[in-house]
């Protein structure tokens, strides 16, 4: 249960194009940490080598390490599907699967890799998992009906829903909020800081002030061009980057002077 | 006056286009559904003198019902083993195209595969007749003298090996790149976000198919082997040629049974007057089981409507 990321040297590559260059940062387990930069900074990029599905597109790969309580997530012999079970992912557009009920999308995790469950616990535990996603209020009643017939809202918290089912120890979030309307997102935000209490969070935004509402420490990427690798500007507690931040480039970025 | 603002001002050529495609379109569903009509009428009214006449007159002399439903069956036969050997491998081709294997392995594989569908269905024919009919008589004797108390596989075998088994493997080979084609374009199109969200649950990728590419191409997956059954059942010039034709038997590996396109084709060129309104019947019947696997295809592509991800 919440462990801390440590981050050693990481390059990222699209096959020879080195997208994300020489990231080093620790998180905090129990913390939520927000990723903010302009687009094509490489947070998405990096946040994805965090569960190993950067390698997942073709061509893509990493030099460095990724240490999940001191173990390295790209060390020999470490496969991609155990890492992915204990760090799960959040997606920019809600992704529920559309042949599946609300009941088995969230339990599509648990039943992987030959597990069993038994009815009554799968019972209290789509129950459990749809209460700590806020939703279960809202699909109690229609849990055997499909996953997307919901809102887009409801459709990203059955997505969180699917995720801590499987009991994981980080949860990346990709531009959670990014397809959602403002209220939607004031659900997601509030979910996130119940989930720090049980999670280790880090979580991707192009919404500054999203980022100041939920995350405890910021990190801020910028990219010097086009074709050239996004780096780590700077890495601190979320009030001090937002009122007091030490690099030009993200006092420009925080103060809306660009990006 | 007050005029409507709203009004278009004058007819714009926008508007004539719009009306110029509504119609072509129309026209063309039209034509098909006129077609199909068409097909329909000329088979009933070519067929009615079978269904009218003595039954004594009738190819057998036991009336038309016993005269079509051993081709009937022999049709089905030969329909069923092509799709229980093709739709097997050919799912698992497309998967091993679209997900497994590497980029500079799959686009020239899945240009074979579909160039197998570009051979014409008589080179088929000679193919089976003449390479794998005698290639598989060992395999028929061996079948016959340790699986021989089923009676699919009933002994004693065919010398020549053309039997129904030869058949179905002929036209398995046929309807393969249909199946492939098709299912891999749809397992092509699977969503991204399905399969990452697959992933970054910890699924295997073997897993991740089941979950979200398998799902989200099933009715795709029905349509393509519906197709490859349309092809099944209506080839004619591969069975004529391959199948040393008989009364209905259950073994498979003795010469016997019979399709009905093959039928017609055999023995339409020397048909006239009842015999020919025999085998347009035949054809009307064939178009008939056709429609009803279709139906029941449909049915079963909209029964899981509400699973379908369309909402």
């Amino acid at each position: 249960m919440a462990k801390r990321i440590d981050v050693n040297a990481l390059n990222v590559y699209y096959s020879k194009f080195l997208a994300v260059e020489d990231i080093s940062i620790n998180i905090e387990p129990k913390s939520v940490t927000a990723f903010i930069g302009p687009s094509g900074c490489g947070k998405s990029t990096f946040l994805r080598t965090l569960n190993r599905m950067h390698e997942v597109i073709p061509g893509g790969r990493v030099e460095g390490e990724v240490l999940l309580d001191g173990d390295d997530l790209y060390g020999p012999g470490v496969d991609p599907v155990t890492v992915r079970s204990q760090i799960g992912m959040v997606f920019q557009r809600p992704n529920p699967f559309p042949t599946m009920s609300i009941k088995d999308n969230v339990l599509a995790g648990v039943k992987l890799n030959g597990k069993k469950i038994s009815r009554s616990d799968a019972d209290s535990l789509v129950e459990k998992s749809l209460r700590g996603a806020n939703l279960w209020n809202e699909v109690k009643d229609r849990l055997d009906k499909p996953g997307s017939g919901l809102s887009g809202g409801q459709q990203q918290r059955l997505c969180i829903a699917r995720t801590i089912a499987v009991k994981p120890d980080v949860i990346l979030m990709d531009e959670p909020c990014s397809a959602l309307d403002p209220i939607s997102t004031l659900a997601i935000e509030d979910l996130i800081n119940e989930l720090k209490s049980d999670y280790t969070v880090v979580i991707v935004t192009h919404n500054m002030q999203q980022a100041a509402r939920v995350s405890d420490k910021t990190a801020f990427f910028n990219i010097a061009g086009t074709g050239k690798p996004g780096k780590l500007i700077e890495y601190n507690d979320t009030a001090a980057i937002f009122s007091n931040p030490e690099q030009k480039a993200t006092e420009d970025y925080v103060s809306g002077r660009f990006g | 006056m007050t005029t409507n603002a709203l009004k278009s001002k004058s007819s714009t050529s926008g508007q004539a286009g719009d009306k110029i495609f509504s119609g072509t379109a129309l026209a063309a569903g039209v034509l098909i559904l006129v077609t199909l009509f068409a097909v329909a009428i000329f088979l009933l009214i070519q067929a009615l003198p079978t269904f009218v006449a003595d039954p004594a007159d009738i190819s057998g002399g036991e009336g038309f019902f016993a005269y079509i439903w051993p081709i009937v069956i022999g049709t089905v036969i030969a329909a069923a083993i092509a799709l229980l050997i093709a739709t097997p491998i050919g799912i698992g081709v497309a998967l091993f195209i679209s997900h497994f294997a590497p980029r500079k392995v799959a686009g020239p594989l899945g240009y074979v595969i579909d160039l197998l569908a570009a051979i014409p269905s008589v080179i088929y024919g000679a193919w089976g007749y003449m390479v794998l009919a005698p290639a598989l008589v060992p395999i028929f004797e061996w079948l016959a003298a340790n699986l021989g108390f089923i009676p699919i596989f009933a002994g004693p075998a065919s010398q020549t090996g053309k039997t129904m088994f030869t058949a179905g493997i002929v036209l398995a080979v046929m309807v393969l790149p249909i199946i492939t084609s098709l299912s891999r374009e749809i397992f092509l199109q699977t969503p991204k976000l399905h399969e990452e969200a697959a992933l970054a649950l910890g699924a295997t990728r073997w897993e991740m198919i089941t979950m979200s590419v398998i799902p989200f191409a099933r009715p795709g997956i029905i349509s393509a082997v519906m197709l490859g059954l349309g092809r099944a059942l209506g080839e004619t010039m591969a069975v004529a040629l391959v199948l040393s034709t008989g009364n209905l038997i259950p073994s498979l590996i003795k010469s016997g049974n019979q399709t009905i396109a093959a039928e017609i084709a055999l023995n339409f060129p020397e048909a006239f007057g009842l015999r020919l309104a025999e085998l347009i019947a035949a054809g009307l019947v064939l178009f008939l089981i056709t429609l009803i696997v279709n139906m029941i295809a449909r049915g079963i592509i909209a029964r899981h409507k509400e699973f379908s991800g369309a909402n």
